[in-house]
């Protein structure tokens, strides 16, 4: 659905081609993951079928000359979708999570996972500090927010450490 | 209800705010505390001087006593001497009846030759020191003065039972009772009167100087409690009322602690004065009015004071804005309260007049100009500091700190300042003072004592000659005797004119010491005359002596000649009078009138002066010796400027010791600053440094303006008294070194603690 | 490509009575890096960055800066080296309050005994580049608790010092003026090849490192070793 959305929310600046929209697609959010072609136009059917774009033809284009505008219905399906609150993920990061619990289970010591985990993430958040530093503001808001939340995972980490030895200490006392 | 409660909680939080809330207590409350012993004992001296007088007046012998018939009476002679430098007065006692009156403190009637002395004077006759007063009116002690009979416990005091006193003798006294009041301890002389006032105000000013600079010790501690209050609700009336209960505490406390001080000075103070002026420590109480003031006042303008500071600064929850950083001070305002004061002095130009008003203008005058030094030394430093350019790194920072606040620093030197000022001038006038008594150009090179009072009737001029050239020290003895000559009418028949004149015979080296002369040679006359009288013509007959007809001719051939310098004719105010070589009398012998011996000492003979006067002593008790320049006013000055001078150190340490406070306040307060400093690699030379130039500043700037005060203030001061103008450079020297040791030594102080907090752990906030 | 390090710390021990605050805590700083210390509260950062500039004497260890040893050094010796290669950024409160921001910044140039107007001169370019130039002749309360810390970054580094200390240098900032501050510290850094130790227990600061070295119990745990 978010892509969907996202597509939409685009075409509220203007009217566009179905490449100009992966195009800025893919420079604000794609980062990670760049739409293909398909998906683009797989997407854009769909939302032409419930009616959210209509199509602005050009005499003699193929397929790919379609030029996409969004409708009124179009507009308040965004803001719709803005409106509604996203569910909050608690286990964002399971994995990472899976591994802790392990370790604390198993014996193996809590500040090692914590002092390999912080050291990946902050290789990740040094990278993202150079691209969020270098680039434009859609950039600083895409690195800010990873970074946001890379740093909340360390601190639980640092937390649960911290928490572990207190408990440790509890249990040998 | 509530505002009590408020200063209530003030109170609490004072001697609840931990150590550092204890300190700020104690400072305060010994700070305060020294003001009002300070004050206590100021307010006790109306106290004392009554005491004094009363018991003076209670011994004190009337000389025109009216005598009811029947009533038994006595017959006395008042004794001056003196041993050194201090007096001792006694009287002859003759009974002439079992039931005579009986002065103060004297238990029995004395036999002839009975000697009751004080208890003073009898631990100095026992002593090995009092050698050359011993036997002086005898060695037949039969007991001691009571303290009733005595105006102090070290006075110098005695009566000697006699049976020499003839009734109708000039010198002697017929008396039915003792008391009246006294004449001796008439009112000080208008220039020690103005003296003592400018003492007075010299002292008390920096007193209330240095307390309204106690109670702000620690302020900024206080202010930043006071700030937390604010952040859990407390308005800005409430945080002035919890401030001023803080300060009521310390205030409190001050009152206690002086108190404490003032009964522990009193017992030592009795002993610390000259004897003339001891006392005893029981009367050393405050006069309850004066007592009442002090107890009320102090806590007043103890509470105004950190009021006023405290619209200084603006409270805040998160914290303590000083105010008034930006506003500079303006000179104008500060300037009029001395330039008053000087106004009101003007009138010293020409003179001093004892009407009380005119002594009201001059105290005003001085208080004013004292205060206004106080007022433009914070102007004076401010506009100072910013004028001052960086050289050093020290120098930036102390300057830089001076321009922030100079309050602090300011506040304490002002204390200084008004001190040395009016020490300043005092010192002016009392050095000078000293030059004016007419005695000090007396020439002491041939005589340097004479005996007066002798009663030539008793004993001969042959036996004084004798019995004083035998004391121990005496080296040469000169006889001046003097008789009444009355001029014979111009034309027989008129009766003698009743215009008497005195003439003095004496040998040309006893002359001299009386008038100025250009030669002398046995067989001279001289017509002594200050100026602007008339001196008798040459060759007026005179009638010699009392009841002869011995006529004696005033020769042609009589100089005319001034008074010699620091005698009693130079000052003014005599006749002309005749004075005669032996020769000159042409061998006529006449009964004189008085004598007066000369008498020259060996300064190598310890006491000399008094092996003298016992010497004289034992041919007449009554005869008494007197310097021929005397040290007498010069003596009581050096008193008053000592005693100056051991004030302005005690205030210069006091001072010292509240700077020594600020500093290490400050310094505290800087403690994470200094480390990052520190860390940053500056040396502690530097910071030291700074500190040095931080405290001496403000003194240096505070010492000029009093050294310039001061000294127009001398000048007016001696102006006021006639004297010669000058300049003090010894005080000058001597208070800017002592200021400038105490800035050393609180500079000194403060360095142990800079180095402690400058250690790597200062890095730590707290 | 392996190079000499420029500031080494070799076991060092350092305790304060009863409390051990480094334990054999071994540290490398090569020249122009970026390092950041991390680790719990208490667990000795602060203490150690003080042995590393030779402000703490560690009981125990050596620290060697350019091949000297800090700790054989003469007091002066290393208020000295601090005054001329070193430089410092703390969290708070480190500058003089009653001298201006730019006589701030000139203040370690004139502790070397630079001339006057010559330290001023510099410093106002410190103060341009870090954008605080504005605050220049207000003093540290007059300014914000960012711009104060830029100035703070810009006494660091007036002196264009090898090793730049910063222990917690945002700490008492928000996370805007945290950043600001950190981007234009860094930048600084890298174009004067400081190298910089930095004490922060904020990953998204410590992001700034090239690399970080975690203390815990007063011994440096974790390090990579990848130059
Ligand atoms: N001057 C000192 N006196 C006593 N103990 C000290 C001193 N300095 C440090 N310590 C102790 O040494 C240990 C390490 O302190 P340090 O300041 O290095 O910790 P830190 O890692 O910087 O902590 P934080 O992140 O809270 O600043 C702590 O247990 C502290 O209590
Ligand atoms: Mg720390």
């Amino acid at each position: 659905m978010t892509v969907a959305h996202t597509l939409l929310g685009l075409l509220e600046a203007g009217p566009r081609h179905g490449y100009d929209l992966k195009r800025s697609y893919d420079e604000r959010f794609g980062h990670d993951r760049p739409l293909h072609y398909g998906q683009v136009y797989s997407t854009l059917a769909r939302l032409l079928k419930n009616g959210l774009v209509e199509v602005e033809a050009e005499p003699g284009a193929g397929p790919e000359r379609k030029k996409y505008a969004i409708t009124d219905a179009g507009v308040s399906d965004v803001a719709g979708w803005l409106a509604v609150p996203e569910k909050p993920e608690p286990y964002l990061q399971s994995t990472l999570y899976t591994k802790v619990v392990l370790a604390l289970l198993t014996g193996y010591d809590a500040n090692d996972v914590l002092d390999t985990q912080r050291s990946e993430h902050l290789r990740l958040m040094r990278e993202l500090t150079r691209r969020r530093d270098g680039g434009d503001l859609a950039d600083q808001l895409v690195c800010d927010h990873a970074l946001f939340h890379l740093e909340a995972d360390l601190r639980w980490l640092e937390l649960t450490a911290a928490r572990m030895q207190q408990l440790a200490a509890q249990v040998r006392a | 209800m509530r505002r009590i409660s408020e200063l209530a909680l003030g109170i609490r939080l004072s001697v609840g705010g931990g150590r550092s809330g204890w300190v700020r207590l104690a400072l305060i409350a010994v700070g305060v505390g020294l003001g009002v012993t300070m004050l206590l004992v100021a307010a006790s001296i109306p106290t004392v001087l009554d005491a004094r007088t009363e018991r003076a007046d209670a011994r004190s012998v009337t000389w025109d006593q009216q005598l009811t018939p029947g009533e038994p009476t006595m017959l006395t002679q008042e004794v001056k001497s003196s041993f050194r430098d201090a007096p001792v007065v006694g009287l002859l006692l003759q009974p002439e009846h079992d039931d005579a009156p009986l002065p103060p403190g004297v238990p029995r009637q004395l036999e002839p030759g009975d000697l009751v002395v004080s208890p003073a004077l009898g631990d100095l006759l026992a002593s090995d020191n009092g050698a050359a007063l011993r036997d002086r009116w005898g060695d037949r002690v039969v007991g001691t003065i009571g303290d009733e009979g005595l105006t102090g416990p070290d006075e110098l005091r005695f009566y000697l039972g006699t049976d020499q006193l003839t009734a109708g003798s000039e010198y002697v006294d017929r008396i039915q009772s003792f008391g009246g009041a006294d004449g001796s301890s008439a009112g000080l002389g208008p220039v020690l009167l103005l003296l003592a006032l400018v003492g007075m105000v010299v002292l008390l000013l920096p007193v209330a100087i240095f307390i309204s600079t106690a109670v702000r010790f620690g302020s900024e501690n206080r202010d930043r409690r006071l700030a937390a209050l604010r952040l859990v609700g407390a308005d800005v009336g409430m945080t002035r009322r919890i401030a001023a209960g803080e300060t009521l505490a310390g205030a409190a406390g001050g009152l206690a602690v002086g108190t404490l001080l003032f009964l522990a000075i009193g017992r030592l103070a009795a002993y610390a004065v000259p004897a003339e002026l001891s006392f005893y420590p029981e009367d050393l109480r405050p006069a309850p009015v004066l007592a009442a003031l002090t107890v009320v006042l102090v806590p007043a303008t103890t509470v105004l004071v950190t009021l006023s500071a405290l619209k200084q600064v603006l409270v805040e929850p998160l914290g303590v804005v000083r105010r008034g950083s930006e506003r500079r001070r303006r000179f104008w305002w500060r300037l009029v309260v001395p330039v008053v004061g000087l106004a009101l002095l003007t009138p010293l130009i020409d003179g001093l007049d004892t009407s009380p008003g005119s002594q009201v203008m001059v105290v005003a005058g001085l208080i004013l100009v004292l205060v206004g030094v106080a007022l433009i030394l914070p102007w004076l430093v401010e506009a100072t500091v910013h004028r001052l350019n960086g050289c050093s790194v020290a120098w930036d920072l102390a300057v830089r700190r001076l321009q922030l606040d100079s309050g602090t620093a300011v506040r304490s030197v002002s204390g200084i300042a008004v001190s040395v000022a009016g020490l300043i001038a005092m010192q002016g006038l009392v050095a000078t003072i000293g030059e004016l008594s007419p005695w000090s150009q007396a020439d002491t090179s041939t005589f340097q004592a004479t005996v007066l009072d002798i009663d030539p009737e008793a004993d001969s001029a042959e036996t004084w000659e004798r019995e004083l050239s035998r004391a121990e020290g005496v080296t040469r003895v000169g006889l001046l005797t003097s008789m009444w000559a009355r001029p014979t009418p111009a034309t027989a028949g008129q009766p003698a004119s009743s215009d008497e004149t005195l003439i003095d015979i004496g040998t040309c080296e006893v002359l001299a010491q009386e008038a100025q002369l250009d030669s002398c040679d046995d067989g001279d006359a001289f017509v002594v005359a200050p100026d602007g009288t008339t001196t008798p013509a040459s060759g007026s007959v005179y009638l010699l002596g009392t009841g002869q007809d011995t006529r004696w001719t005033l020769p042609a051939s009589a100089e005319v000649v001034g008074p010699a310098p620091g005698t009693v004719g130079s000052m003014g105010g005599m006749s002309a009078r005749i004075m005669v070589t032996p020769g000159a009398l042409g061998g006529i012998d006449v009964e004189p009138e008085g004598m007066t011996v000369y008498v020259a000492l060996d300064p190598a003979v310890l006491d000399a002066a008094d092996h003298m006067r016992t010497a004289a002593a034992q041919v007449d008790p009554a005869a008494y010796e007197s310097p021929i320049a005397p040290e007498r006013t010069t003596l009581i000055l050096g008193n008053v400027q000592s005693a100056l001078l051991v004030g302005t150190v005690a205030l210069l340490v006091l001072i010292g010791a509240s700077m020594l406070v600020n500093v290490i306040e400050q310094l505290r307060e800087r403690r994470q600053l200094l480390a990052v400093l520190v860390a940053f690699g500056t040396r502690r030379r530097t910071l030291g440094a700074s500190v040095l130039f931080q405290v001496a500043i403000p003194v240096v700037l505070g010492l000029a303006i009093a050294v310039v005060t001061g000294s127009v203030l001398a000048l007016a001061l001696q102006a006021a008294v006639d004297a010669p103008l000058a300049f003090d450079w010894l005080t000058v020297g001597v208070t800017s070194g002592a200021a400038a040791l105490m800035v050393l030594l609180t500079t000194a102080a403060g360095l142990p603690l800079l180095w402690h907090l400058t250690r790597p752990g200062g890095l730590r906030s707290e | 490509m392996p190079t000499e390090p420029l500031l080494t710390a070799e076991s060092l021990h350092l305790s304060f009575g009863a409390t051990t605050a480094l334990d054999s805590a071994s540290v490398q700083v090569h020249a122009g890096e970026i390092l950041a210390l991390m680790g719990p509260s208490g667990s000795g950062k602060s203490t150690l960055l003080h042995c590393l500039a030779g402000i703490l004497h560690p009981d125990l260890g050596r620290v060697t800066y350019a091949g000297r040893d800090l700790t054989a050094m003469h007091d002066d010796e290393r208020s000295a080296l601090r005054r001329t290669e070193f430089g410092f950024v703390f969290q708070f409160g480190q500058l003089v309050p009653e001298l201006t921001c730019l006589e701030n910044v000139a203040l370690p140039l004139r502790l070397g005994g630079a001339p006057r107007r010559a330290a001023l001169r510099s410093a106002a370019a410190w103060l341009e580049r870090l954008e605080v130039s504005d605050v220049a002749g207000k003093r540290p309360g007059q300014a914000s608790g960012g711009q104060g810390q830029r100035v703070a970054v810009a006494r660091a580094l007036v002196t264009r010092p090898r090793v730049v200390f910063a222990d917690e240098p945002t700490g008492a900032l928000d996370t805007l003026n945290g950043e600001r501050v950190m981007q234009l510290f860094v930048a600084a850094a890298r174009e004067t090849g400081a190298a910089v130790v930095l004490v922060t227990h904020e990953p998204r600061v410590a992001a700034y490192s090239d690399h970080e070295a975690v203390v815990r119990d007063g011994r440096v745990r974790a390090r990579e070793h990848v130059r």
